[in-house]
């Protein structure tokens, strides 16, 4: 080698040395997309605090003699398993860097939680200081759900069969209209005035007219929560089709576009956004109404189990009841951000 | 000839894309309330296969009258023909290319350009197309990108290939080029003339750069605002391949800059002693 190629080696040694210690340096910097959404500053101290805090409960409810009378064996059992799912998750973490962002990230939470455990049990079961029946502690709730299983399952399965069934048709009537109303001139000038005034209306307030009219009680409720969907989703559909700028039209016309073209293939799409945005709206409103209606006039589900709970004035009862209908419709509102995640894959990275 | 590219002959020999225009004249209300003449005493004839340019200052009609040719609007008065059929809405055989890439925000970039067969319901038959106007687009790789992805050069020739794919007989170009810089405009031009060549569509561009238009057409119409007329059609007798810096192009192109210029007048001038 002569010295030009010695000293052309040599800087590109040093640049070398450079680019190394600059990437070391940025990897601190926390460009890592999982430091971005799990931010919380990894520490074993909160595990172990953790697992901790739900062993103390555990002991509490052993330890500490009851001031109620409550079967305790459900609350152990929860607290015992959820023990278990703790240690679990923390010996998975090592092995993988997603679990183990999350598990610290939730290592606070759920310490917060176990400690909200804890108190809750010593303000009620332990020392009476919150009296039955109007504050039940978790464990009496537990007992319920275990006691009243039976009943539960099937009111889960009734108000969710209504759900499903009544969501489903609105939806499916609500978007039909959307896309007349929002194309056709006469059938906005006939039915929008109709959705604009009537839709306001909450569904619950035509309770005592859909009770005459429908000979059961399952047909009246199916109806109470088709209107409720029907008519946001009706309306941000319309508007979604409306509010799309000409221009995609043109440029679709100017493609040899035809009309069944122009509403399936751009109107509809491009209205997606906002038909999701009505169906969130619809989704909870539609929550509000089956519960509403079931207190009126029906014969099992969670709303009707709330009101006959209170006349037993079992209020562990009814909290039971509220504990389902969160866990329940927290997963039909998951199931829905996943279909609109799903259907609007384009919007990513679009808006932020 | 490449794969699925449609010379633009009919069986009989006779040569089609042919536009006439007779006696257009479009006014529409601005948002004063007053009535514009966008166009008035409009009568051109474009002859199959020809690349014209419309060149002029904002609002001498030139957008107006794209529109009126692609069925997009409707004159008030006067007639428009492509190949002695009157013009009366679109139609794909008229192909428009937007300023904004107007791209279907919620379909990749396959879905975007295949839109038109999709929509003639002749995607089954020439599927095979859409893979080679992707590369002529030079999109390859961004087959199932969305629109948002890509950068505005690609939108803009994803947008070009779009119209094309159609075998359109004209092909209508609204400052296709405006919003993109220099490198890949003279790049797209170049790209436009290749096709251009290939098919031996009669391509109508709009554009307010007069480099552009000389490098471009075969005639330049110069339209001069309110109301929207034509001033002058000039043919451009230079050979292609053109050289943008030959002595011959930069005369063509002093001479349509003084008629620019001249199309709006002066004031008097005062002589000061």
């Amino acid at each position: 080698m002569n010295l030009q190629e010695v000293n052309i080696r040599k800087s590109e040694n040093v640049s070398n040395i450079i680019d190394f210690r600059r990437n070391e340096r940025k990897s601190k910097l926390k460009s890592n997309p999982l430091d971005v959404i799990y931010w919380k500053p990894s520490s074993t101290l909160w595990r172990i605090i953790n697992i901790s805090i739900f062993a103390l409960a555990l002991l509490v409810s052993f330890i500490i003699p009851l001031k109620q009378s409550v079967i305790l064996a459900p609350y152990r059992f929860f607290l015992i398993i959820s023990i278990a799912y703790f240690i679990v998750i923390n010996a998975i973490a090592p092995l993988n860097s997603k679990i183990k962002a999350k598990v610290n990230h939730n290592a606070q939470l759920y310490s917060g939680i176990g400690l909200i455990l804890i108190i809750w049990d010593l303000l009620t079961t332990k020392s009476n200081i919150l009296p039955l029946p109007f504050f039940p502690s978790f464990a009496q709730i537990l007992q319920v759900m275990v006691e009243d299983y039976g009943t539960l399952i099937i009111s889960t399965g009734h108000s969710m069969r209504l759900l499903v069934i009544g969501f489903t048709i609105g939806t499916i009537l609500g978007i039909t209209t959307g896309v007349l109303i929002g194309w056709y001139r006469q059938w906005h000038y006939w039915v929008f005035p109709v959705i604009k005034i009537v839709g306001v209306v909450p569904a619950t307030a035509w309770i005592p007219i859909v009770m005459f009219i429908f000979p059961s009680s399952f047909y009246a409720q199916i109806f109470l929560i088709v209107i409720c969907v029907w008519f946001p989703v009706a309306f941000m559909t319309s508007s979604g089709i409306e509010n799309l700028p000409k221009s995609f039209f043109e440029a679709a016309r100017t493609l040899g576009a035809k009309e069944e073209f122009l509403i399936f293939k751009v109107a509809i799409p491009g209205a997606m956004p906002s038909i999701f945005t009505g169906i969130y709206t619809a989704t909870g409103i539609s929550f509000a109404t089956l519960v509403v209606s079931e207190m009126i006039g029906a014969k099992a589900g969670l709303g009707w189990y709330i009101n006959w709970a209170k006349g037993w004035s079992n209020y562990a009862k009814v909290y039971a009841s509220i504990i389902i209908m969160a866990i329940v419709f927290s997963i039909v509102m998951a199931i829905i951000f996943r279909i609109r995640d799903r259907v609007l894959i384009w919007q990513k990275g679009l808006l932020k | 000839m490449a794969k699925g590219v449609v010379k633009m002959i009919e069986d009989n020999g006779k040569e089609v894309g042919s536009i006439s225009v007779r006696n257009v004249y479009r006014t529409y209300i601005d948002t004063n309330g007053n009535e514009v003449e966008a166009l008035k005493n409009i009568n051109i004839e474009i002859q199959p296969g020809e690349f014209i340019s419309f060149i002029g200052p904002s609002g001498c009609g030139k957008t107006t009258l794209m529109r009126l040719i692609a069925g997009l609007d409707e004159a008030q008065e006067g007639e428009l023909f492509l190949d002695d059929e009157k013009i009366e809405g679109t139609n794909h055989e008229r192909g428009y290319v937007f300023q904004q890439a107007n791209l279907f925000p919620w379909a990749n970039i396959e879905d975007n350009i295949s839109a038109g067969l999709r929509a003639r319901k002749i995607y089954k038959e020439h599927k095979e197309e859409v893979s080679h106007y992707i590369e002529i687009a030079g999109l390859k790789g961004f087959e199932k990108s969305y629109p948002h992805q890509i950068s505005g050069g690609m939108a803009q020739r994803a947008s070009l290939v779009r119209a094309l794919i159609n075998s359109p007989k004209v092909l209508l170009l609204d400052e296709p080029l405006g919003a993109l810089d220099s490198f890949t405009r003279f790049a797209l031009q170049d790209k436009l003339l290749e096709l251009w060549e290939e098919r031996e569509t009669t391509m109508i561009l709009v554009t307010h750069d007069v480099d552009e238009a000389v490098y471009l057409s075969d005639r330049i119409i110069i339209m001069s605002p309110r109301p929207g007329r034509i001033e002058e059609i000039i043919d451009v007798k230079l050979g292609r391949p053109r050289n943008r810096t030959s002595d011959d192009f930069l005369v063509l192109r002093k001479k349509i800059l003084e008629k620019l210029n001249l199309v709006n007048k002066p004031k008097d001038l005062e002589y000061y002693l």
